[in-house]
C-alpha cells in the first residue's frame, strides 16, 4: 500500500490574514465565513484531511 | 488392529467435532468463506489424528512414534502466524481497522483451539482404550462442554456498564456527555453529527475494567465490531464522521461516538457488550498487591 504522511496541516483557510503567519502549508484567504466553509469543504475532500476550527476565524485541514 | 482402529476413530471424531463446534463465523469472527472453513476443519482433522494415535502408539508400545507426535504438534504454532499474516494483509485496505491487539487475540485463539482438539482426541482415545467406547462418549461430551463454556473468555459486557450518552457541541468541540471527542470544523458536519450520530458512555465497573478500556487496542476492537454490525458513514476522503472512543481522564469512562448506517441505540449497546475482552488489553491491577492498595 502507498505510504502517506499523517499528522500534518495540509492547508489553512482564514478570513483574517493577521491571525496566521509563517508555516509550511498554503494559506487560503476567504472573504467571509460562507466562503471559508465552502473552500474548507472542497479542500478537505480533495486533500483527504479533516477540517478543524480554531474558533477565531481560522480553519485548517489536518490529516490524522 | 481392530481395537486400535476404534480407539483412533473415536479420538478423531471427538476432535473434529470440537473443532467444528468452536469454529463460529458470525459478524466479527473470521473466517467467513467456505475455503477458510475448510482449511480449519482440515487442520482440526490433522490435530485430532495426532491426538488420537498417541495412545495406541504408547500401548503398542512404539515410543519413537510418540516422539514424532510431539514434534508434529509443534507445527501448530504456524497457525498463529498464518492467521496473523492473513488478517494483517486484509487490514491495509480497511477503513476501520481491527488493530494489532485484536488480530493477535484472534490468531492465538485459532492456535489454542487446535491444542484443545489434540487434548480432546487424546483423552477420548485413551478412554476408549482403557474403559471402552461407552465411556468415551462421556469424555467427549465433557471436553466439548469445556471447549464451549470454559474457553469462552470474557466480554466487555461483563466488566462495564453501557448507557446512552448525549451528543452535543461545546463551541467546535464534539462531546458525549462530559467526554471530549474531537474538534469539528464545519457547521454542516456538526448538524449532520447531531442529526445522525449516536453516543454512548462505557463505564468500567472496577479498576481492572478501567485499565482494559484504557488500552487503545481494546477501543479499536470495540469500534471495529460496532462498525461491522451497524455500519458507518465514513468514506475514503470523508473521515470527519469517523467513529471514536475517548476517555474521561478523571473517571476513566469512555465516550463512544459513531455515525452509523443503522441508528439503533439498543443494538449499539448490545454490540458493545458483546465485544470480547482482549487478552493483551485485559487489566489485572486488582490481582496485584500494590494495585489493591492503590485502589482503596
Amino acid at each position: 500500500m502507498a505510504t502517506t504522511i499523517s499528522g500534518l496541516i495540509l492547508a489553512i483557510i482564514t478570513t483574517d490574514l493577521n491571525k496566521v503567519s509563517g508555516g509550511g502549508c498554503p494559506v487560503f484567504v476567504a472573504k467571509d465565513n460562507e466562503e471559508m466553509e465552502k473552500v474548507s469543504l472542497l479542500l478537505s475532500r480533495i486533500l483527504g484531511g479533516v477540517i478543524h476550527d480554531l474558533e477565531n476565524g481560522v480553519y485548517f485541514i489536518f490529516r490524522h | 488392529m481392530d481395537k486400535y482402529l476404534l480407539v483412533i476413530i473415536s479420538g478423531i471424531v471427538a476432535g473434529v467435532l470440537v473443532r467444528f463446534l468452536v469454529l463460529r463465523s458470525d459478524y466479527r469472527h473470521y473466517p467467513a468463506y467456505p475455503h477458510g472453513y475448510f482449511t480449519h476443519i482440515a487442520l482440526g482433522f490433522i490435530a485430532a489424528s495426532l491426538g488420537a494415535v498417541a495412545i495406541p502408539a504408547i500401548a503398542k508400545p512404539d515410543y519413537v512414534a510418540v516422539t514424532f507426535l510431539v514434534l508434529a504438534a509443534q507445527q501448530f504454532r504456524e497457525i498463529r502466524n498464518m492467521e496473523r499474516e492473513t488478517l494483517n494483509n486484509l487490514e491495509e485496505s480497511k477503513l476501520i481497522r481491527r488493530g494489532n491487539d485484536y488480530i493477535e487475540g484472534i490468531a492465538r485463539v485459532f492456535e489454542a483451539r487446535n491444542y484443545l482438539v489434540i487434548i480432546t482426541a487424546l483423552a477420548t482415545s485413551a478412554t476408549t482404550q482403557w474403559l471402552g467406547i461407552k465411556y468415551a462418549f462421556i469424555t467427549a461430551v465433557i471436553f466439548i462442554i469445556i471447549a464451549l463454556k470454559l474457553m469462552r473468555g470474557s466480554y466487555i459486557g461483563d466488566i462495564v456498564e453501557v448507557v446512552e450518552g448525549r451528543i452535543h457541541f461545546n463551541g467546535s468541540i464534539l462531546m458525549v456527555d462530559d467526554v471530549i471527542i474531537m474538534n469539528v470544523g464545519l457547521a454542516s458536519t456538526r448538524e449532520k453529527i447531531l442529526q445522525d450520530g449516536l453516543g454512548v458512555l462505557i463505564k468500567p465497573k472496577d479498576d481492572d475494567a478501567r485499565l482494559t478500556l484504557h488500552s487503545p487496542g481494546q477501543r479499536m476492537a470495540i469500534i471495529h465490531d460496532v462498525v461491522a454490525v451497524l455500519g458507518t458513514k465514513v468514506d475514503m476522503n470523508e473521515t470527519e464522521l469517523a467513529p471514536m472512543a475517548r476517555k474521561n481522564v478523571d473517571t476513566g469512562h469512555l465516550g463512544f461516538f459513531i455515525v452509523p448506517n443503522e441508528p439503533d441505540i439498543e443494538m449499539l449497546i448490545a454490540v458493545i457488550k458483546g465485544v470480547p475482552v482482549l487478552e493483551t488489553a485485559q487489566g489485572t491491577t486488582l490481582k496485584s498487591f500494590y494495585g489493591r492498595k492503590a485502589a482503596d
